[in-house]
């Protein structure tokens, strides 16, 4: 017994190890390499190695971090809001709904081809609708709602939102659909001749029992939003901050070791976020 | 049948809206990407024309488009085989507990929830630090991979979930080795998940740009060719090479959707042998 126990052991590593080692050198060892980093010294052009705290105290000294942070959050709770909202009345729609599994699969697919096709690109396609000139100013001009172009629609925390609501939505519609087609039809059956109307089925039965689904929903959603740092500076034509563009300005002055500190500090919130999330969710029954 | 409730039109609307949303943008950049010669970033559109196409085919100032095609598209099937091998070896390891699953488990959810600049930095770091050249086929591959291994090693782990575990035991007892079971009996029954986790592969990496900004060097990918675009071309010609981007993308997922389809009849087909009896 104890024979095969260790053979199954050995052959479990064995089969892992291609795994093990891709996430040791390119995720554990990354890892390790910037909170390094993070506290070594920089001049102009190189990095020094050192120990010093002066990275994390510049960090958490400068009002402008407690700005980006707070700004991160924002982001990422408008677009939790509003990803769950239209990812749950899509996924809602096609599990309750279509009664064909043909037409399912078929609509399912028809959400997620996008998911497979260039993030740019889909931000790129933005600019023709929201433009001084788009398609947006133009209907609404010639509507008469506006008198002259609306300035705001491109590169502002509006365009930011809209375009991490429209790459992000798929990451809420694949798990709730997944969860939903999960769920027994004869308990909403039961609850409809125990008198519930639809709004208390979905209230009272449906919504608690797609919880999973949300969770995981969230944490993609959150963890893309706070991670975020091209579709920001994209869609703000640089006019406003978050986290990962606090990072890559960093990288681009060549300042290393402050990158890294920052990056150390956006990882371990993104890191608790997601602990106080898991708490709701056992993502490995959930698969 | 009963009769459609009224909050199913309402939903339908809401749903047409929902994909109108989703493809509307990319629809848009489609048709004003046959802009005639003076037109401009957006409507209206001074004629129709080829013009754009043209000049992504000519004009090589802008860079190395065709380059940089080439180069995503061998990294793509790179990472495309080894996800499938990685995962395919991992989702089977995973149906049973060995010493460190638990960890394995949680690095794999890391990998896929870190924020991608952080592997960007820390693999760049790690390169430029132990003297080596970051390249798009090395620095670049690795971390292309821990965006594409979480997600094939979740649909594997969906996959075995799933999995009938008494055909194996059939092919045990009538005298299958492991690998003879793994190869005859497992193999077959998941193929066509395996295509799912191929297209994941491939059409995550060829569309990556996060992880592979600071790790692919001084030859880019092609997304990250059209991320320098954005910043310094601003001429229909950029919507031109997202078409073809796109419509190359959209052929890449339609090739595996009709491969799936295929490998699920073929299975249909031979899987049962009911009523087939030798009379």
């Amino acid at each position: 017994m104890m024979k095969l126990r260790a053979n199954n052991a050995l052959t479990g590593w064995l089969m892992v190890s291609p795994l093990a080692l891709v996430l040791l050198a390119f995720l554990v060892a990354p890892i390790v390499m910037i909170s390094i980093v993070s506290f070594w010294r920089a001049t102009e052009f190189s990095i020094i190695p050192d120990f010093v705290w002066e990275n994390y105290e510049f960090l958490f000294g400068s009002s402008v971090t407690y700005r980006v942070f707070f700004n991160t959050f924002k982001y990422a709770l408008i677009t939790w809001a509003f990803t769950f909202a239209i990812g749950f009345t899509v996924a809602y729609y096609l599990a309750f709904h279509i009664r064909s599994m043909t037409w399912q699969v078929a609509l399912f697919l028809l959400c997620t081809i996008p998911f497979w096709t260039s993030n740019i690109i889909r931000m790129i396609s933005w600019i023709p609708f929201l433009g001084r000139n788009g398609i947006a100013n133009s209907a609404l001009m010639s509507w008469g709602v506006i008198d002259e172009p609306v300035e705001w629609l491109l590169f502002s925390d509006f365009a930011v939102i809209l375009a991490f609501v429209h790459l992000y939505t798929l990451f809420m519609v694949v798990p709730i659909f997944n969860t939903m087609m999960r769920i027994d039809k004869s308990l909403i059956e039961a609850a409809r001749d125990g008198g519930a109307n639809g709004a208390q089925i979905l209230w009272n039965v449906i919504l608690p029992l797609t919880k999973p689904g949300i969770m995981i929903g969230t944490i993609f959603v959150t963890t893309l939003v706070m991670g975020d740092f091209i579709t920001v500076r994209f869609m703000s034509g640089s006019q406003s901050a978050n986290v990962g563009r606090l990072i890559s300005n960093d990288i681009a002055l060549l300042q290393y070791p402050s990158a890294s500190a920052t990056a150390i500090v956006l990882l371990l919130t993104v890191l608790i976020v997601i602990g106080i999330l898991l708490r709701f969710v056992d993502i490995r029954k959930e698969l | 049948m009963e009769p459609r409730p009224r909050s199913f039109y309402v939903l339908t609307v809401f749903f047409v809206v929902f994909l109108l949303f989703l493809y509307g943008p990319t629809i848009t950049i489609g048709i004003l990407s046959f802009q005639g010669e003076g037109g401009g970033l957006t409507f209206p559109m001074r004629g129709v024309s080829m013009y754009w196409f043209k000049d992504l085919f000519e004009q090589q100032a802008v860079g190395d488009i065709w380059g940089s095609f080439r180069r995503s598209l061998v990294l793509g099937l790179m990472v495309m085989v080894t996800t499938v091998v990685v995962s395919v070896m991992g989702g089977l390891a995973f149906r049973k507990r060995f010493p460190g699953s638990g960890i394995l488990f949680y690095l794999i959810i890391t990998s896929l929830v870190i924020p991608s600049i952080l592997i960007s930095l820390g693999v760049g770091l790690l390169f430029s630090q132990s003297g080596l050249d970051v390249h798009w086929s090395t620095s670049g591959f690795g971390a292309q991979l821990t965006w594409t291994l979480p997600f094939g090693l979740l649909i594997m782990f969906a996959v075995f979930n799933r999995f009938d575990r008494s055909y194996e035991e059939a092919a045990r007892d009538l005298g299958a080795s492991p690998w003879q079971t793994i190869r005859h009996v497992v193999l077959p029954i998941i193929a066509p998940s395996l295509i799912g986790v191929a297209l994941f592969g491939f059409t995550l990496s060829y569309d990556e740009f996060a992880r592979t900004l600071l790790t692919a060097g001084s030859y880019n990918t092609l997304p990250l060719e059209i991320y320098g675009m954005t910043t310094n071309v601003t001429s229909p010609v950029l919507y031109a090479l997202g078409t073809l981007t796109t419509v190359f993308s959209l052929l890449i997922i339609a090739v595996f959707l009709c491969l799936a389809l295929l490998s699920n009849r073929r299975k249909a087909k031979s899987g049962s042998d009911a009523g087939n009896g030798m009379l």
